[in-house]
């Protein structure tokens, strides 16, 4: 038998699986094609203070092993997802969510934290400092170490559960950002967030998505995912949530091997809606492979 | 919804840059005329979103038009292909809102949704009027096959080259019906909105990530709220729509 539990600031999970947020709504749609609950956990869909729309479509443009989306943080926002969406999604998922909070302000980061704190099926708050896809707010607080610490505190001040910061991979120096959220007193970090990109059309010569460019992620990313989980572990002793172009089984060794404690898969999610359950399946053969007895023991293995 | 894995039995070139692709597999999961089915092609990204123009217990038609890469590869594949394809996707035509004289427009690509749309509203006792449109006569495809199931047909062509010259619209003024189902671009549908007299239903096109109603890529707004053209679409009923 091999163990693939893994734990996130006291958040014991079955294993490091956790579909990403924006790859898998409320949870519910997946539900409806298998047991979430073989999931370590999953990340919702990216919730703010007040409803949003998000950006003019077309939003999303497809790249050689990867895509770029710019959907812009739609999302009902807080009230109803504390009325409406949590109820709905503890129906199918009986496990801790990790619930991923955006913010236009630092105000309303600790507003929709303090208020998703206080909810029973929350296990983890992911701080989202690092959408590309929204102007005046999100990745402008990711990519300056004082603005991500001063997130950090303003929501660790409100907060009780695990806080963990989502970093941008759009930065000179991620290892920087990182430390200056834990020394704000974040529990962990979480990275990598969307690299900027941006696809033309021939035919009309315009950029392809409304909103010109937008977050690219999929299979093509991942060797900046490892690179960056690399250079971050380097950098902190707080646990770190890894992921970024996330397909197989073999990828989550290696992103744990980096420094991640536990693994989220985006994209994969939406090309194929049973990817998360079938690295969960996966795992365990390709650790038996590599002669891995107990996932907690790679961890940072790499280093 | 269903992943399952699909065999091509045929793919023929109907019409200019217009292929017709037949595959068998379990097809339990389509439950309404307009659904689409969505396939993973070797070497792309994102799955291919094409509406279903017929389905039987054991087969689906689709019938797709080269635009880019992905539907090259498409027109390429010989029969013994196997795709992995999503089925089931999308709400679908509802046709208990259609009491009686259907009217079924269809533009261009729109065209094949309304095939399998005909074919029930007949098999419901339903009339259905058909109108075909495309650019020329080398585009036109299927107006035999809808009078086969019984449909009355009228084919408009921008150049006048087959049937009415004009756009749909042209044919319509002079229509009766007690309801209408339509699909295709945009500009028709603004064209049939302005002329209506009825309620009816249009099937949109966007550009998708997931096609399940997981990545938000393809919403819209409408008088009843934020939908995913995906998932709450792509059939949305005139009533609802903000042009």
């Amino acid at each position: 038998m091999v163990d693939t539990k893994v734990n996130l600031s006291g958040l014991e999970l079955t294993n490091p699986i956790i579909p990403a947020s924006g790859t898998f709504g409320y949870g519910y749609e997946f539900a409806e094609l298998y047991d979430i609950n073989i999931l370590g956990s999953f990340s919702f869909k990216g919730t703010t203070k007040e409803p949003r729309f998000g950006n003019d479509t077309p939003r999303i443009a497809e790249c050689t092993e990867g895509m770029i989306n710019s959907v812009g943080l739609q999302n009902p926002g807080i009230d109803k997802v504390i009325s409406e969406e949590l109820p709905k999604l503890r129906k199918c998922f009986n496990k801790p969510v990790v619930a991923n909070i955006s913010g236009f302000s630092i105000d309303e980061y600790a507003y929709c934290c303090e208020r998703i704190d206080k909810e029973d099926g929350v296990g983890l708050i992911e701080v989202n400092v690092s959408c590309p896809n929204v102007h005046n707010g999100g990745m402008s607080f990711g990519t300056d170490p004082k603005c991500a610490a001063e997130v950090t505190k303003a929501v660790k001040a409100v907060t009780t559960k695990p806080v963990y910061i989502k970093l941008s991979p759009n930065v000179t120096d991620i290892a920087s950002i990182a430390k200056a959220c834990e020394e704000a007193g974040a529990d962990g970090i979480s990275l990598i967030n969307t690299l900027m990109g941006m696809r033309i059309d021939l035919k009309t010569g315009k950029p392809v998505i409304a909103n010109k460019a937008g977050g690219f992620s999929g299979r093509a990313i991942f060797p900046v995912a490892v690179r960056m989980v690399y250079q971050v572990y380097e950098a902190v002793n707080i646990p770190i949530i890894g992921m970024g172009g996330v397909s197989t089984a073999e990828d989550v060794i290696e992103l744990m091997l980096a420094g991640a404690s536990a693994v989220q898969v985006g994209a994969e999610n939406l090309i194929n809606p049973y990817a998360s359950k079938d690295i969960v399946e996966d795992l365990p053969r390709v650790m038996k492979k590599y002669n891995i007895t107990s996932l907690k023991d790679i961890i940072g293995g790499a280093h | 919804m269903k992943q399952a894995v699909y065999e091509i039995t045929e793919n023929i070139r109907i019409a200019k840059d217009i292929y017709k692709m037949i595959l068998a597999g379990d097809t339990s999961d389509i439950t309404k005329p307009g659904q689409f089915i969505n396939i993973q092609l070797e070497g792309r990204y994102l799955r291919r979103p094409i509406s279903v123009c017929d389905y039987d217990e054991n087969t689906i038609t689709i019938i797709y038009k080269v635009v880019g890469g992905g539907t090259e590869d498409m027109s390429l594949m010989l029969p013994g292909t196997k795709l992995d394809i999503l089925i089931g996707l999308g709400n679908g035509f509802d046709t208990s809102k259609c009491a009686g004289d259907a009217l079924l427009i269809g533009g261009g690509v729109g065209v094949p949704p309304m095939y399998n749309l005909a074919k029930t509203l007949i098999s419901e006792g339903k009339s259905v009027s058909v109108i075909l449109g495309f650019n020329t006569s080398e585009d036109v495809f299927y107006s035999e096959e809808f009078q086969a199931l019984g449909a009355k047909v009228y084919v408009a062509t921008a150049d006048g080259s087959v049937g009415t010259k004009g756009f749909v619209t042209d044919v319509m003024k002079n229509l009766t019906y007690s309801y209408f189902f339509t699909c295709g671009p945009e500009p028709m549908f603004k064209a049939i909105e302005k002329l209506a007299s009825t309620s009816g239903q249009y099937s949109f096109e966007e550009r998708m990530g997931c096609g399940f109603g997981a990545c938000m890529g393809c919403s819209c707004k409408t008088k009843y709220g934020n939908k995913r053209i995906c998932k709450d679409g792509p059939v949305l009923e005139r009533e609802e729509i903000i042009w």
